[in-house]
């Protein structure tokens, strides 16, 4: 059977529930008990029974499998369940992935979600007995061990190669953190953040300090996804779920992306590609955004990418308070993984739907269209939200 | 060669991680052991890639050979990291790290260390030397037993 729309699930679905737990350095329960804890929240802020959920999807890093989640919230008979690769990269893909099954009918409530205990639990990278060898080979030997290292490395050629300063990268941070100072359930909520501050910081990897890292995070965090008819019987006002797209672009190397021929034009670029194609708006009507930022300089680099301004504008795009309440696009509203909590992005699918539905901690006036992205440098996705 | 390519746990004595080859990738190690830097090449094409896979993304031959490099590069970004890092790297810190652009084809990188000598440490060489664009020549490490890495030298100019 030919496909007859390749917008086939524009606005068809929406999230209709969404669920945290509190975040902080050092959480008691573990990632199983966070993770059953965000996802009844969220099945909760719905109004839906944790019976009628049968489908999930989550992140292939994620550590609680789906048959402990389902068993443990008492779901019925699941018909679909996925999980995506590449960390950070799949956070939006998890909703896209649920979205597919539920607009073709292979199930009719979806449930995404993230638990992870990053804060107290271990540094992925800390690891020197489990090396994957493709592309770690070519990269660890010589001591580019972390993601800060290896993000690092791409953000000096930005700069060499467009004019970014640090300053561009502290405008990203201080928006992050601006916003966090408004949100209670924020790790930064009292901790304001000085361009002193910034600029005395300890570095991490030179060109990058402290503020331009994301935080250490326990926490979880899940939404809840519905055919849209169903999502307007909700406790809450739907949020639609108007296109969806993942990012693998051709000869791309994961996060250690330096072998394809433009290694500044990341998996942003791809996934923008397709969802600009398929949404019946643009990136100038976009009213705020989620942009993924475990790292400073994937702001810039998303900002391209995603088309709100040309190549190597990115961080000239940062001044003048851009990314700020009322500036050209605010960004990251709950404070985004540098300053309210790192849970491998899912806090900024939340946040997007916070703002849909007006009652974020730092609301965007009549806020109608949301973007929401997920790891850029990693094969990544990203979610077109509106109300 | 053959002890990196299966030990599950790879670091010198002193805790530097030994590069952990797949089947694609140790040919490049096995030439780096007696000093040559040879890339991936496609017999049918002639194509240079990198990293290396079974076969060519261009013309799809399963046939290849590994080119002898000229050891030329530039320098195409740098980082200097500093803790919290594994307790050999820390020692170090901060260190260099590398992207290096080779002669050959600007395409093919390759992340390494620039040392004053090749057996130096990686913090060898001050950083106030470093540039984007700076000429650099290869060299070759023993770090462990059959396991060797190349390593970069600053060109004069
Ligand atoms: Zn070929």
């Amino acid at each position: 059977m030919p496909v007859k729309d390749v917008c086939a699930i524009k606005d068809v679905c929406a999230i209709a529930g969404i669920g945290q737990t509190r975040f902080s350095r050092s959480l008691d329960e573990p990632e199983k008990a966070l993770a059953c804890r965000a996802v009844l929240a969220a099945l909760d802020d719905a109004g839906i029974d944790p019976s009628e959920v049968d489908a999930f999807a989550s992140y292939t890093m994620e550590e609680t499998d789906e048959v402990e989640v389902a068993k443990a919230i008492g779901a019925g008979d699941v018909t679909f369940f996925s999980k995506v690769g590449y960390g950070g990269g799949g956070s939006c893909a998890t909703v896209a992935h649920l979205v597919a099954a539920v607009a073709t009918g292979q199930a009719s409530v979806g449930v995404a979600w993230r638990s992870r205990k990053r804060g107290s639990g271990i540094r992925p990278w800390t690891s020197t007995a489990v090396q994957l060898p493709t592309p770690a080979q070519w990269t660890r030997p010589f001591g580019l061990l972390r993601p800060a290292d290896e993000i690092g490395m791409l953000a000096r050629r930005y700069m060499h190669e467009y004019g970014a300063t640090r300053d561009h990268l502290f405008n990203v941070a201080l928006a992050c953190r601006n916003r966090a100072n408004q949100n209670p359930d924020a790790m930064m909520y009292e901790r304001p953040l000085t361009r002193e501050m910034y600029m005395t910081a300890r570095w991490i990897c030179e060109p990058l300090c402290l503020f331009d890292n994301c935080l250490e995070t326990d926490g979880a965090l899940a939404c809840v996804v519905v055919p849209a008819e169903r999502a307007r019987d909700c406790r809450h006002k739907p949020v639609y779920i108007h296109c969806v797209a993942q990012g693998l672009p051709a000869q791309h190397h994961g996060m250690v992306n330096y072998w394809n021929d433009d290694p500044l034009t990341g998996p942003a670029w791809t996934a923008a590609r397709h969802l600009w194609k398929n949404a019946d708006f643009g990136p100038q009507e976009v009213d705020v955004a989620q942009i993924y930022d475990a790292f400073t300089p994937l702001i810039p680099l998303s900002l391209e990418g995603y088309g709100f301004c040309g190549r190597g504008e990115g961080a000239a795009f940062t001044e003048g308070g851009a990314l700020e309440i009322g500036g050209r696009l605010p960004i990251n509203t709950g404070g985004g993984g540098l300053s309210e909590a790192y849970v491998h992005g899912f806090n900024l699918i939340t946040e997007g739907v916070k703002q849909l539905r007006g009652t974020s901690t730092a609301q965007v006036p009549d806020a109608a269209t949301c973007l929401v992205t997920a790891g850029e440098g990693v094969p990544t996705s990203a979610l077109l939200l509106r109300s | 060669m053959t002890a990196a390519s299966t030990a599950p746990a790879s670091t010198t004595p002193g805790g530097m991680l030994l590069p952990w080859a797949d089947a694609d990738g140790a040919p490049f190690w096995e030439y780096a052991g007696r000093h040559e830097l040879r890339m991936q090449g496609c017999s049918a094409c002639g194509r240079l890639r990198f990293p290396p896979r079974p076969c060519c993304p261009h013309c799809h031959s399963f046939d290849g050979e590994w080119t002898l490099m000229s050891g030329r590069g530039r320098i195409w970004s740098y980082v200097f990291p500093h803790p919290p890092l594994l307790p050999a790297y820390a020692r170090l810190a901060p260190y260099n790290a590398v992207v290096v652009e080779l002669a050959e084809d600007p395409r093919l990188r390759l992340v390494g260390n620039v040392v004053a000598i090749a057996d130096g440490p990686l913090n060898g060489v001050p950083a106030d030397r470093f540039r984007i664009g700076a000429p650099v020549r290869v060299c070759f490490h023993d770090m462990a037993e059959g396991v060797t890495v190349p390593r970069w030298l600053l060109e004069d100019r």
